[in-house]
């Protein structure tokens, strides 16, 4: 999970990274309060996960209260990339000697953390590491040892920064780095950290990336959930413990297993060139166990999206027998009755799949089709999503 | 031979006497696999019930392995002691881990990983978060149904679970030296690159079956191996063709950023170290029917 700006901000602060001063808001009138609180020039920021926001016109310089009112006016609700602007983050507006740039992140390659700093800051990192390679310090981090003194004194003297504010990185890479651990973070990255005019330091902006998996040892990251921009059927699918992507398509697709479903979403899109172009409306792994209550809930959430004309369940049998699958199929329609109101295409493969067929067949629910392979029931899926637009 | 699992494995289950732990170790037992023990701390002493006898449960790893020379463990343990034990696993020398366990903290593997390498990779590490491996007609330490086909000469490498076994299913007639799911979380202890030097010092494999999925480059550094160093044929597959940018799909590695890790990209490096990739899981399997034709 990405977090904004100023969340990024509050777990810095929380660990010893220096961050000015800033307040977040989601009104005009609020940004007007906040600016007349911080009493200097600020910094009017909108808050989306989505690089490039100065340059889309989402961050800019107030020098007095008047200013920022107008610019919180601009911003708010500003399209940047697709993320409307809901939040700004008013901020003391700081002056700027110099920029850097830090990070920790995880190297999947190398199968361990890395560490990116270069005392040549204020643009965009994947553009100095292509033109300037030299430039950027990668530096590999033990996951046993971590970053003491030593090694940020390592990756400071990489990036080359400059004597006088040497200590102070040190400092801020080692506490940057109890935020990447302890946090249980997969990013943390500061682009700009400056250095301002009076030789102090600081993290003017900050990236966070925070592990799903890690969540069961931060009951506090919870606070940090996004149910503003989450899309309504993803917010629903989760707190029903699915896991569901919406995507933009119309035939919806439920299937075992994250690979087998990434696999039907492509087989679909594939069928769906010969189906008046036709595409897959989500991702839903509903996992090994497939009972009839997990069925139901992924078919409820499927079918309660408008856009989709058909849906495709494709299970293979491997831990679960397809008798078992079919039986939830058939339940999940008994539980959904009238909600239930598009066609399904059912490939069952694997273990008891003659008996899982029977089930089905047995049923013979009207809005079940059941088809043998996975190819010929996504071409099926399709072309009724498309008969049904 | 097959790799890494075969008719001598003697195998533990951390984790055994949890739901998870019972319900696999049976399934593992009832498709022949030689399994000797459990390890649970604080069962240590008791024995486990399954329908082919008791098993019994052991303190330690190290304990297990006096008593039963075991020289393979599988894990069914939950996340928050999954680190734990894995680290256990790796200080007792074995042989093999398998770790089945879905959901452990990215640094919590980081961790272990290195602690693997620091103390001189000794043990292999499969997983985590896969199915494990199967090498059909001599073992099975993991939860790839043994009933979807039987011994043969195709090796198997996957990222997913639920490929492995559809693509085992599209083969049954031919049948696997070994299928190995290596697991789709963005650190693992085996590659595919590992597996494919394994399958290519096999002498019971004569073809190979790499399957991929959108996130890293691990399926290019694949390709680069493949091209320089192995001579069987190899065909492939990748899912996530039509995976978006930015949205994370099931496998918490399962994401493309910044256009890098497409399956495109990934289908593009194969092709050029001389790997027919399949659009499809069905197309996949007949490229392999004809490389080995």
């Amino acid at each position: 999970m990405d977090l904004y700006e100023y969340q990024a901000k509050e777990l810095f602060a929380a660990h010893g990274v220096p961050v000015t001063k800033g307040i977040v808001v989601t009104t005009v009138e609020d940004a007007t309060a906040a600016a007349t609180e911080i009493g200097t020039a600020v910094m009017v920021k909108s808050q989306v996960k989505i690089g490039g926001r100065g340059k889309a016109g989402g961050v800019k310089f107030a020098k007095d209260v008047a200013s920022a009112t107008e610019h919180a006016g601009n911003i708010l609700g500003l399209d940047i990339k697709g993320h409307i602007t809901k939040k700004l983050l008013i901020t003391e507006a700081s002056d700027i000697a110099e920029e850097y740039y830090v990070s920790f992140l995880l190297d999947r390659s190398n199968r361990t953390f890395l560490a990116m700093a270069t005392k040549d800051g204020g643009m965009e990192i994947e553009q100095l590491a292509e033109e300037r390679p030299e430039a950027l310090a990668k530096i590999p981090v033990d996951a046993i040892r971590g970053v003491d003194r030593e090694k940020a004194a390592e990756i400071a003297d990489a990036g080359r920064f400059p004597a006088e504010v040497r200590d102070q990185v040190i400092d801020i890479l080692v506490s940057l780095w109890e935020v990447f651990v302890a946090e249980d973070t997969t990013l943390v990255e500061v682009n700009p950290l400056v250095k301002t005019p009076e030789g102090q330091v600081i993290a003017l902006d900050g990236k966070v990336s925070l592990d799903e998996n890690a969540e069961f040892r931060h009951p506090d990251h919870a606070a940090f959930a996004d149910t503003d921009a989450q899309n309504p059927l993803e917010a629903r699918a989760k707190a029903k413990g699915l896991n569901y992507v919406k995507l933009e398509g119309q035939v919806g697709i439920i299937g075992n297993g994250a690979g087998l479903v990434m696999s039907t979403l492509d087989v679909v899109a594939y069928a769906g060139e010969k189906h008046g172009n036709v595409k897959p409306a989500n991702f839903l792994d509903i996992g090994g166990g497939a009972s009839a209550e997990v069925m139901a809930n992924g078919l409820e959430i499927i079918l309660s999206d408008d856009e989709v004309k058909s849906v495709f369940v494709n299970v293979f049998g491997g831990i679960t027998a397809c008798d078992a699958v079919a039986n939830g199929i058939v339940q999940a329609l008994q539980i959904l009755g009238d909600a239930a109101t598009k066609p399904l295409v059912v490939r069952l493969d694997g273990n008891n799949v003659v008996e899982g067929r029977q089930i089905l067949a047995d049923a013979a629910h009207p809005l079940v089709t059941l088809v043998e392979t996975m190819d010929d029931a996504a071409d099926k899926a399709a072309e009724l999503a498309n008969s049904g637009v | 031979m097959a790799i890494f699992l075969n008719e001598n494995s003697r195998i533990i289950v951390q984790g055994m006497t949890g739901g998870e732990g019972m319900k696999h170790s049976g399934r593992m037992l009832a498709s022949g696999a030689n399994i000797v023990g459990g390890v649970n701390a604080r069962k240590a002493g008791t024995t486990a019930s399954f329908d082919s006898g008791d098993q019994p449960v052991f303190g330690t790893v190290a304990e297990a392995i006096e008593k039963t020379g075991a020289n393979v463990t599988v894990l069914f343990v939950p996340p928050p002691f999954a680190k734990d034990a894995a680290i256990e696993a790796i200080d007792s020398g074995i042989e093999l881990a398998v770790i089945i366990t879905e959901g452990i903290p990215v640094h919590d593997s980081a961790y272990f990983w290195a602690h693997a390498v620091a103390t001189g990779n000794k043990t292999r590490i499969i997983g985590p978060n896969c199915p494990g491996i199967i090498s059909p007609g001599k073992s099975n330490a993991g939860i790839i149904p043994a009933n979807i086909t039987g011994p043969g000469r195709i090796g198997l490498v996957s990222k997913s679970g639920t490929l492995t076994y559809q693509m085992m299913h599209e083969l049954r007639d031919l049948g696997f030296s070994s299928a190995i799911g290596i697991g789709g979380d963005p650190i693992i202890g085996t590659t595919h690159i590992d597996a494919l030097e394994a399958f290519q010092n096999d002498d019971e494999t004569d073809a190979i079956v790499m399957i991929g999925e959108i996130g890293g480059d691990a399926e290019e550094r694949a390709a680069a191996y493949i091209q320089a160093n192995v001579t069987k044929p190899v065909v492939g597959y990748v899912a996530g063709f039509t995976a978006p940018e930015g949205k994370t799909m099931g496998h918490a590695g399962a994401i493309v950023s910044d256009g890098a890790g497409t399956a495109d990209g990934k289908k593009v490096a194969l092709e050029a170290a001389g790997v027919r990739v399949g659009k499809t899981p069905s197309e996949t399997a007949r490229l392999l029917r004809e490389a080995i034709k």
